[in-house]
């Protein structure tokens, strides 16, 4: 029994049996993070808030969403949209929002790749950030469902489709997942359940890991110098706050963030009042027809890369059908990402920009992935089907010669 | 400095996707069509007058057209109810008590000469399924000219943004966040169900409704739907009543917007503000 004595305030009394000193001083006064760092590093706090903006705007969503075949359109975009007081203004906040944390994902994940701050240690934070991602991708597909609009039904149909590739139990798992022959209410309202309740709480279940994997390795530099974060502090905490190389989470690395975060969420929050197509798209607005195929079926934009992969083998090549073809490459584009830290064979922890070699593949990745983008969503005719072609393969060979590239960079830095 | 240049590189890339994979996409799978001609000069058939006589017009609506339209702007009641003139005709025969007002003077000539050319539907009515209402071929451009007078002079000189939808579009067209039913179930006669209308303002550009309802072979080449010859006025009209309902938040929307923007420039003024004071201590 912990020694309770009588308290001089509402903070003590606290302290005395949650010991909150010790818990503010572990989280935030005296957790360490490098001085050397830009504004790129104040992505992952613009995601932790944005998580909390998707979370708040679904919770009022959710009192007035239906999940059913006959009911879940009208509840969306009548009863949301033009009965709720500001209805719309929580749909589109949750509509965009869902489409721009993929934007700010992508530029943490290609800011941890820059930097090489998945190497020596730094492992499992990108194992756990790219876990997240694959979360994300999840809610984001289960959430465009919801609406039950032509693409909501459509893009239902062709993604569950893709798990009738995989050998011998691929038929079984595509009416598993339907909880139908067809997509239908029962795959409606699984897909909902997934989507409020399953992976939300596997995203904060893996949010707390992707945290606690910051601890111990510690957040890398801009330059990837290696910061003895054990002395650095004890200088701070001395007083030598100027020559100090890290500086405390509360208040200073979070007074720069504040002030990312409200920049961005002005950009944001134009994008929720005067340019929310790009996230809520029109052809959604037309209720779900199973009669009636889109002219065009595409993903959201986050998804257009990988999905541009799996439509880019367009034929058949050695007796191997192209459809499993497409989808032996989209598997590949999936988890690729997670052996990263595997993949690249040089310790150099560096800005790509000071290693010669991955400077190169970098930014060819970079163009790849937007030139993946762009014609996943054209439709797959003539030339674009041909463009397609090339960039995925491209996209498989850059990383299978990820660890050759990477290895004559080590010899020749020697 | 660098800050700045990270932005710039960040800005960049994601501007070239952004163009990308919307306008520069959305302009492949939806190419530009040409405007819309309110003036329909496709149709020549009939010379239009600048005077047609109102009192010859009036005798030949009389005889030609109450047999099957109502006309309540003259007293007169359509000869049947709408349930009964759907099942004879396939649709409702409208009443013709606006159109004077509505439909562009040319078209409306031309429509009373030859309906399916002026609706463009020759594909949809030929000899053996003609259009439900029948050629006028036979009348003279002076008396066409009449009729098109005696209409234009009892028209209202005023209608709502809703009458115009309900006299142009609901005979097949639904409206159910409005309560509007179709008046008649076209889907066996025009061979598709046209969609309810409720938020197409959402699902839609405007300037693909603009053109669409100008001349829907346009944009849907072999479509059942008739061109129906709205006037410029009466398209604007409907393009409200249909953003009235579809999009009825719009204004608050934009209400709204200043005020928490102004809130967040604000907000990220004082954040700035506080992170140099915080920064100074370790710099």
């Amino acid at each position: 029994m912990a020694q309770i004595e009588k308290s001089e305030g509402i903070a003590d009394w606290f302290d005395q049996r949650l010991a909150t000193k010790k818990f503010n001083k572990v989280m935030m006064t005296e957790y360490w993070i490098p001085k050397d760092i830009n504004f790129l590093w104040a992505m992952g706090v613009i995601l932790a808030s944005m998580f909390g903006v998707l979370l708040i705007s679904g919770i009022f969503l959710l009192m007035y969403y239906k999940p059913d075949t006959a009911l879940a359109f009208d509840s969306v975009n009548y009863t949301i949209m033009q009965e709720v007081a500001y209805g719309w203004l929580f749909r589109h906040i949750h509509g965009v929002g869902a489409s721009v944390i993929f934007l700010i994902i992508y530029i943490h994940m290609f800011t941890g790749i820059y930097y090489g701050s998945y190497k020596r240690g730094r492992e499992m934070i990108w194992i756990s950030g790219m876990l997240l991602f694959v979360l994300f991708s999840a809610e984001g597909f289960s959430g465009y469902m919801l609406p039950w609009g032509q693409m909501s039904y459509w893009a239902a149909y062709v993604i569950t489709n893709i798990f009738g590739g995989i050998p011998v139990i691929g038929d079984e798992l595509v009416v598993w997942i339907r909880g139908n022959f067809f997509v239908s209410d029962a795959t409606l309202t699984r897909f909902f359940m997934l989507h409020v309740l399953l992976i939300p709480l596997a995203i904060m279940g893996a949010i707390g890991l992707h945290f606690y994997a910051l601890r111990i390795p510690h957040v890398n530099t801009q330059t990837g110098e290696s910061v003895d974060f054990d002395t650095e502090s004890e200088r701070f905490l001395a007083g030598d706050k100027k020559n100090s190389k890290v500086i405390p989470f509360w208040p200073v690395f979070l007074a720069k963030d504040f002030f990312v975060l409200s920049t961005f969420l002005v950009f944001f929050f134009y994008l929720v009042f005067f340019h929310y197509n790009f996230a809520m798209d029109p052809v959604n607005f037309d209720p779900a027809n199973d009669l009636k195929t889109p002219a065009h079926i595409y993903p959201e934009w986050y998804f257009l890369w990988s999905y541009e992969v799996l439509r880019g083998f367009f034929f058949d090549i050695a007796g191997i059908k192209a459809f499993d073809l497409g989808l032996m490459a989209f598997a590949f584009a999936n988890g690729i990402f997670f052996l990263l830290p595997w993949l690249d064979r040089s310790p150099t922890i560096a800005p790509a920009n000071q290693r010669p070699y991955f400077k190169v593949w970098f930014w060819l990745l970079i163009m790849v992935m937007i030139i993946l983008s762009v014609y996943g969503k054209l439709p797959p005719t003539g030339t674009n089907a041909w463009v397609g072609f090339v960039s995925s393969v491209s996209f498989l060979v850059l990383f299978i010669s990820l660890p050759i590239v990477t290895m004559f960079e080590k010899r020749s830095s020697k | 400095m660098k800050e700045w240049k990270i932005l710039g590189v960040l800005v960049i890339f994601t501007a070239i996707l952004y163009i990308g994979v919307e306008p520069y996409a959305h302009s492949v799978m939806h190419p530009h069509v040409t405007p819309e001609d309110y003036k329909f000069t496709d149709l020549n058939d009939v010379k239009l007058k600048e005077q047609g006589n109102v009192k010859n017009g009036e005798a030949l609506v009389q005889s030609n057209c109450i047999a099957c339209h109502g006309l309540e702007a003259a007293g007169m009641k359509a000869p049947m109810d709408k349930a009964t003139s759907a099942s004879v005709y396939g649709v409702v025969p409208p009443d013709i008590s606006t159109a004077g007002l509505i439909y562009d003077k040319n078209y409306l000539a031309n429509f009373i000469k030859n309906p399916s050319k002026a609706a463009k539907l020759e594909h949809k009515f030929n000899a053996e399924n003609p259009h439900p209402m029948p050629n006028y071929e036979w009348m003279s451009d002076e008396e066409i000219n009449d009729m098109v007078a005696y209409l234009v002079s009892i028209a209202p000189s005023h209608v709502e943004d809703k009458k115009v939808f309900q006299e142009a579009c609901s005979r097949c067209h639904s409206m159910r966040y409005d309560k509007i039913k179709a008046d008649s179930d076209v889907t066996k006669y025009m061979g598709s169900y046209p969609p309810d209308l409720s938020i197409i303002i959402r699902a839609r550009s405007d300037e693909f409704l603009n053109t669409f309802i100008n001349d829907p072979q346009k944009q849907l080449h072999g479509t059942a739907m008739p061109r129906v010859g709205l006037n410029e006025e009466s398209q604007a009209k409907v393009m409200n009543y249909l953003e009235s309902i579809g999009d009825s938040k719009k204004q608050e929307r934009e209400e709204l917007a200043p005020w928490v923007l102004g809130y967040l420039v604000i907000l990220a003024l004082f954040a700035y503000l506080w992170k140099v004071k915080i920064w100074r201590e370790v710099h």
